[in-house]
């Protein structure tokens, strides 16, 4: 099982980075999703996935998952949902502001 | 006594929170500002005087003990970190008011401010490699804010790759935890440092290292890394511009020197010799790109790099000259990189421009500014009685005593050649006839000037009073070179 879940991750990584060197700006911010949803399943998968009951105490049960990796991932979640909101807000005004969701475009030398 | 672990994080943090309610009352706000900033650099002194007396402070929060409670550890080398970043703070909050912030101070300047030094004091004073990342969140959250504040066409175009290229490397630092899970079964720094001895395939501690490395090195602009700093540093204002040159980079830096003294430790001839390879391609490009520009900002943001590539050095070195100079110059460069962005902020201010090629002889209207541009050229470059010196010595000793001759040259021209930068500045900026700068009005710059003179005499003081401080960074070398010490203090309790 681990080994098809790391082959998940592997194709979302990659997926990813090809998403990420696009021109188009909501493309890459794809991208960014993509590359989360990879790390998570990584965190998930190097907890071990081995069978067990859900981490809730209930008497007679001795056989949980690892409770750590999921709280990492809880924690790691809600911390790139603040980013990619961000990202996506910022991406909104910048493309706006400059006229252009074109990274290629998105330069220059105003500021030297 | 061990609850003063936390009181860097707290204050900042509380202070934010308090300063959220009150962001449409500036002058409160400015007030409440210095008083807090002053409160945390006290509290922080105090810390230090009693690290530094009664050694390490480990708090186990919420009583769970070491390996599975999170746990906060200020030691030596934290307790000076965090009283370094609250001096810049608080030197940061006395310009603000100053800065040319204008509507700036009401959306938010001031609590994304003080989140941003909860974060970097966090990074430093925490035992936890997934709450070294919660940490780094944090800070580079608020700096997502800061940047892009004002929101102005080239900023919104910078602060885009800058967050991109900050998510990117987050993520590979969670996928980082994630491997190490694995091996080790834990996040504690403490019990990762003591099972990876432990290991037996040695290969994959060195690849999740490396990993790791890639991490921290593109959030401390690292040679092949760095590509991302220059522009977006100098996007913002110049007192944000300060606390991310000052700050951001030196978590990362601080990050590689405790994960490389404390736990990947085992391969040294590997990951060590790379460091010193960075360091010195580090110190070249950085002072290439110095050189390559005639905008004052980036010069000062281009030489962020360099200052990095020294600091690695005596990491890769890893003797106790090199660590106590790696710890030397990172102090060091964090006051003098503040001052010189406080100070090429109000240069650019008064001369209406950031254009060297459009200034010249504004001694005879500042001749204040100019000196002290001068004195901060001298201390960036390392000129004896100054603190730069110190630092470099020891380090440039510490390379010497590995035989690693040429990377001692290259640290030796790159201290020359980023001396060449600054004076740069200082001949065609300052030098020259009056009437260049005619159509240039007489500002008052007096405010601005205060935190920025208060920040060079504490660097002169750094270097002038070595003898004062090199004893505890020579003692928190020895600790660093040992982790036993580290894990023994954490675990064995």
């Amino acid at each position: 099982m681990e080994i098809i879940t790391s082959i998940l991750a592997g194709v979302l990584f990659a997926t990813a980075i090809y998403n990420l060197l696009q021109k188009q700006l909501i493309r890459i911010i794809i991208g960014t999703a993509l590359i989360s949803h990879g790390a998570h399943i990584l965190i998930l998968t190097m907890g071990r996935l081995k069978a067990g009951q859900p981490p809730i105490l209930i008497e007679g049960i001795s056989n949980y998952t690892d409770p750590l990796p999921q709280a990492l991932i809880l924690t790691s979640i809600v911390i790139s949902f603040g980013v990619t909101s961000l990202l996506l807000v910022l991406a909104y005004r910048a493309s706006q502001e400059n006229n252009t969701d074109n990274m290629e475009e998105l330069r220059g030398n105003e500021n030297e | 006594m061990s609850n003063l672990a936390v009181l860097p994080i707290i204050i900042p943090l509380i202070s934010a929170i308090i300063l959220i309610f009150f962001h449409r009352k500036v002058k409160l706000s400015r007030v409440l500002t210095k008083l807090f900033s002053l409160i945390s650099l006290g509290t922080a002194g105090y810390i230090t005087w009693y690290v530094l007396e009664n050694g390490t402070i480990i708090l186990n929060t919420g009583d769970w003990i070491a390996p599975y409670g999170i746990i906060l550890v200020m030691d030596g080398l934290a307790a000076i970190l965090v009283l370094t970043t609250n001096v810049i703070a608080t030197a940061c909050a006395f310009y603000a008011p100053y800065a040319g912030l204008e509507k700036r101070e009401i959306y938010y300047f001031y609590p994304f401010f003080f989140f941003l030094i909860t974060g970097v004091s966090g990074a430093f004073i925490t035992g936890d490699l997934f709450n070294l990342f919660v940490f780094f969140e944090v800070l580079l959250m608020a700096s997502y804010g800061l940047i892009v504040l004002g929101g102005g066409k080239v900023q919104l175009r910078e602060s885009l790759k800058y967050l991109l290229i900050n998510l990117f490397s987050s993520m590979l630092f969670v996928t980082a935890v994630a491997f190490l899970y694995a091996v080790v079964g834990t996040v504690n720094m403490a019990q990762i440092a003591e099972r990876v001895q432990e290991v037996e395939q040695q290969g994959i501690i060195t690849t999740i290292g490396i990993l790791l490395f890639f991490v921290f090195a593109t959030k401390a602009a690292l040679f092949p890394l760095y590509y991302w700093l220059p522009k977006s540093y100098i996007v913002p204002n110049p007192v944000i511009s300060a606390l991310f040159g000052a700050l951001l980079t030196k978590v990362g830096i601080y990050s590689i020197l405790r994960t490389f003294s404390l736990i990947f430790i085992h391969k040294t001839d590997l990951t060590h010799d790379m460091f010193i390879w960075i360091a010195g391609l580090s110190m070249i490009f950085g002072v290439i790109g110095a050189l390559s520009t005639s905008n004052i900002k980036l010069i000062i943001a281009y030489n962020i790099i360099p200052a990095i590539g020294f600091i690695i050095l005596g990491i890769g070195v890893l003797n106790p000259d090199g660590i106590s100079g790696s710890i030397y110059y990172l102090i060091h460069d964090m006051i003098i990189k503040t001052a010189l962005f406080l100070l090429v902020g109000v240069i650019a201010s008064v001369a209406g421009t950031s254009d060297l090629r459009k200034m010249g002889g504004l001694i005879h209207y500042y001749p204040s500014l100019g000196w002290l541009l001068f004195l901060s050229g001298a201390v960036l470059a390392g000129l004896p009685p100054f603190s730069g010196f110190i630092g470099k010595l020891l380090l440039l000793k510490g390379a010497f005593e590995e035989g690693e001759i040429a990377i001692v040259i290259i640290g030796l021209l790159t201290s020359l050649l980023i001396l060449y930068s600054i004076v740069k500045i200082f001949i065609n900026g300052f030098w020259g006839d009056k009437e260049a700068m005619t159509h240039i009005e007489k500002k008052p710059i007096n405010g601005l000037l205060t935190p920025i003179v208060s920040l060079l005499a504490l660097s002169v003081l750094l270097g002038v009073g070595a003898e004062l401080f090199y004893p505890h960074i020579e003692s928190i070398a020895t600790y660093l070179l040992d982790p036993e010490i580290y894990i023994d203090s954490v675990l064995k309790e």
